[in-house]
């Protein structure tokens, strides 16, 4: 068997191993900090190995694995956005409270779960990858053990995310009873024929695990508190990464196992997506902790991202992973913000800290109020495009009304983030805000801000490339 | 005629035991009831003629499970009538869900559209040990893997959250044991007699 398409996967996995060896035969203080960059390289060079291998695509393992455009376009954003997540909360660490070399570490599995989440084309191969991905997240939710809501947040994440697994198996196992088998080929041919109830009630409950998976309302109850409790670097990682491994395999699901069912799923996806942009605009007015506003924003923005697949659309999956890539972009900016505020040596995430920020530190002010302005959805910058492209594709499969509430909805998140920035703008701060400015994070979000306003330019290829990818789905 | 009987024999003895597990007062009377389950699903798979998977089942869920839970029961004093306080306020909400669920399953089951494979090829020379092996070794060898991952991931994870070191406990370090040298501990100090 040629597993050159799986290369980059298995590169990883060894060097994980490796990187366990790494942190327990290195010196105590610096163990963190080798690890760290250990692992930063061997994702850089499974990127690298994932790019070249994925030129072709093709099945491994009977198809359970697949390599194609999705997996390709899917893999490159997790890998980068996990790379400039450990990079931006390397330095934060120490005053988080936990330096556990074991941290990248499990990050590195999670990330390969993800990676071969988005190649799953059978169910058995799909779930093992799904708890590769997320047994790792629960623990570092708990990994600063000496907070209580650190552990709370694991706890509860780990119950849910428990209860979450059961319903995606028990709905992997209806629909194995329906089919007979579990690739995602053969359940396509049988759906087509025949949609029977009992694939319906399967269909119904995978949905609703990877909806726990994406945090989609009615299944979003962990995320505020688990956003909050976690320390910040896994927070940012937890809004960032996690998000595109799941959307990608929700994606698969709809558009390659169900994919002549439009019918059964988009009822559910557009139920989903309504009551996630609804709540998760409305829920954030109330919020002063930036984490929790960060958790129920990125409610809002699954929500909107799944307009996109509820249009049953080929541009409309098109335009969900133009989403995604702006979605990465913008949190990554906003979290680097929110890891370097500091007060006294100790860290603070409430709204009001961040009074007369713009006077004391102008160019984080911008760059907080150029990325606030965009995932507000203010045209010339990327969350724009990525909004625009997702409700065109809602009204070209006739569905208006959710279009239209989209764009209300986006309002009413407008007001919210608006807030932020009249705080930082227009209030006078009493006590001043210590910023940690390392290099690299400063370097980062001054990359992350030219691509949030030069985003148009790069809308074109995007879309070119994204549409060559779903149309082979 | 025998299978059948037998079958519904375990199949009763696993329904009475579920309904024990929920409803006796006393903990470990739960989870020996657990025990009991468990031992009839295995005769169950005996029954199917799969006696790979009734052993695993046995060695598994009662060897390794069971005794877990008996062990987290008798281990902590956890007050079992505090779990129980809402109970009331939270039956008709649950019985509700349960009843709507129980009709869904009946409803699909009896709906035809369930694949039952009828000729089951576990009756030839081949023991299902040796089946379920070749299998797990060739087609399955990709999840395999994978399932040996997640088991890695499970200890490192285990570990990371549970070893911690405290400062000022007294434990012994065999390493700085051996390694000490008696010019490192014992110096020699001249005093002037006075």
């Amino acid at each position: 068997m040629n597993l050159y398409g799986i290369s980059g996967e298995i590169f990883l996995a060894i060097s994980g191993m490796i990187a366990l060896l790494i942190s327990v035969f290195s010196s105590k203080d610096s163990s963190l900090k080798i690890t760290t960059r250990f692992c930063n390289l061997s994702l850089l060079i499974s990127l690298i190995l994932i790019v070249l291998s994925h030129q072709n695509s093709g099945y491994l393992f009977n198809e359970m694995y697949v390599y194609d455009g999705l997996s390709l376009y899917s893999k490159t954003l997790i890998l980068l956005g996990t790379i400039l997540t450990l990079l931006i909360g390397s330095k934060p660490q120490k005053i988080d409270g936990f330096n556990q070399p074991e941290y990248p570490v499990l990050i590195l599995f999670s990330v390969l779960g993800m990676v071969l989440m988005s190649s799953s084309k059978n169910l058995i191969s799909l779930y093992m990858a799904l708890e590769l991905q997320s047994l790792p997240l629960y623990v570092i939710a708990a990994i600063n053990r000496d907070n209580l809501k650190s552990s709370e947040a694991g706890l509860k994440y780990f119950i849910l995310g428990a209860l979450s697994s059961g319903l995606l198996l028990f709905g992997m196992s209806l629909v194995y009873g329906a089919v007979g088998d579990t690739s995602f080929s053969l359940i396509s041919e049988v759906s087509s024929q025949n949609m029977s109830s009992i694939l319906l009630v399967g269909l119904v409950f995978i949905l609703s695990g990877l909806a726990f998976k994406i945090s989609l309302v009615p299944f979003h109850m962990w995320t505020p508190d688990v956003y909050e409790g976690a320390p910040t670097p896994v927070t940012a990682f937890f809004a960032i990464v996690p998000k595109i491994a799941a959307i990608t395999i929700l994606v698969r699901v709809t558009f390659s196992a169900f994919d002549n069912a439009i019918t059964s799923w988009q009822q559910i996806i557009i139920f989903l997506s309504l009551l996630s942009m609804i709540l998760g605009s409305f829920a954030a007015i109330m919020q002063n902790n930036l984490k929790r506003l960060m958790a129920y924003s990125s409610i809002a923005h699954m929500g909107y991202a799944l307009v996109g697949v509820a249009s049953g659309l080929l541009e409309g999956v098109s335009g969900v992973l133009i989403y995604m890539a702006i979605y990465i972009i913008m949190n990554v900016g906003a979290f680097i913000i929110i890891l370097s505020m500091r007060r006294d040596n100790q860290i603070v995430e409430e709204i009001y800290d961040l009074k007369g920020i713009s006077k004391t530190h102008p160019f984080l002010a911008f760059s907080f109020v150029t990325i606030l302005f965009s995932m507000a959805g203010i045209p010339p910058l990327a969350g724009f495009f990525g909004k625009w492209l997702v409700f065109y594709s809602a009204v070209n499969a006739n569905l208006i009304f959710l279009a239209i509430i989209g764009v209300l909805t986006s309002v009413v998140g407008a007001f919210y983030y608006l807030r932020i920035i009249k705080i930082m703008y227009f209030d006078e701060n009493d006590v001043n805000l210590d910023v940690v400015e390392n290099k690299s994070s400063m370097a980062i979000l001054g990359l992350m801000l030219f691509l949030t306003l030069s985003f148009g330019i790069f809308l074109n290829w995007f879309v070119e490339t994204t549409m060559g990818i779903v149309s082979l789905i | 005629m025998v299978t059948s009987l037998f079958f519904y024999l375990f199949s009763f003895i696993i329904t009475a035991c579920a309904v024990m597990v929920i409803s006796s007062r006393n903990p470990v009377h739960s989870v020996l009831f657990l025990i009991l389950a468990f031992f009839n699903s295995g005769a169950l798979f005996v029954i199917l003629g799969a006696e790979f998977l009734a052993m695993m089942l046995v060695i598994v869920y009662v060897g390794a499970v069971a005794v877990l839970f008996l062990f987290v029961v008798m281990m902590l004093n956890i007050n079992f009538s505090k779990i129980k306080e809402g109970f009331q306020k939270y039956f008709p909400i649950g019985s509700l869900i349960g009843f709507i669920l129980f009709i869904e399953i009946i409803l699909m089951v009896f709906s035809g559209d369930l694949l039952v494979n009828k000729n089951n090829e576990l009756n030839d020379n081949i023991p299902n040990t040796h089946k379920i092996g070749s299998l797990l070794y060739t087609e399955y060898i990709y999840v395999f893997q994978l399932s040996g991952l997640i088991l890695l991931v499970a200890m490192v994870g285990a570990i990371v959250l549970t070893l911690r070191e405290r400062p000022g406990v007294k434990k012994q370090d065999i390493i700085s044991q051996n390694t000490r040298k008696v010019s490192d501990v014992i110096s020699i100090v001249k005093k002037e007699s006075s």
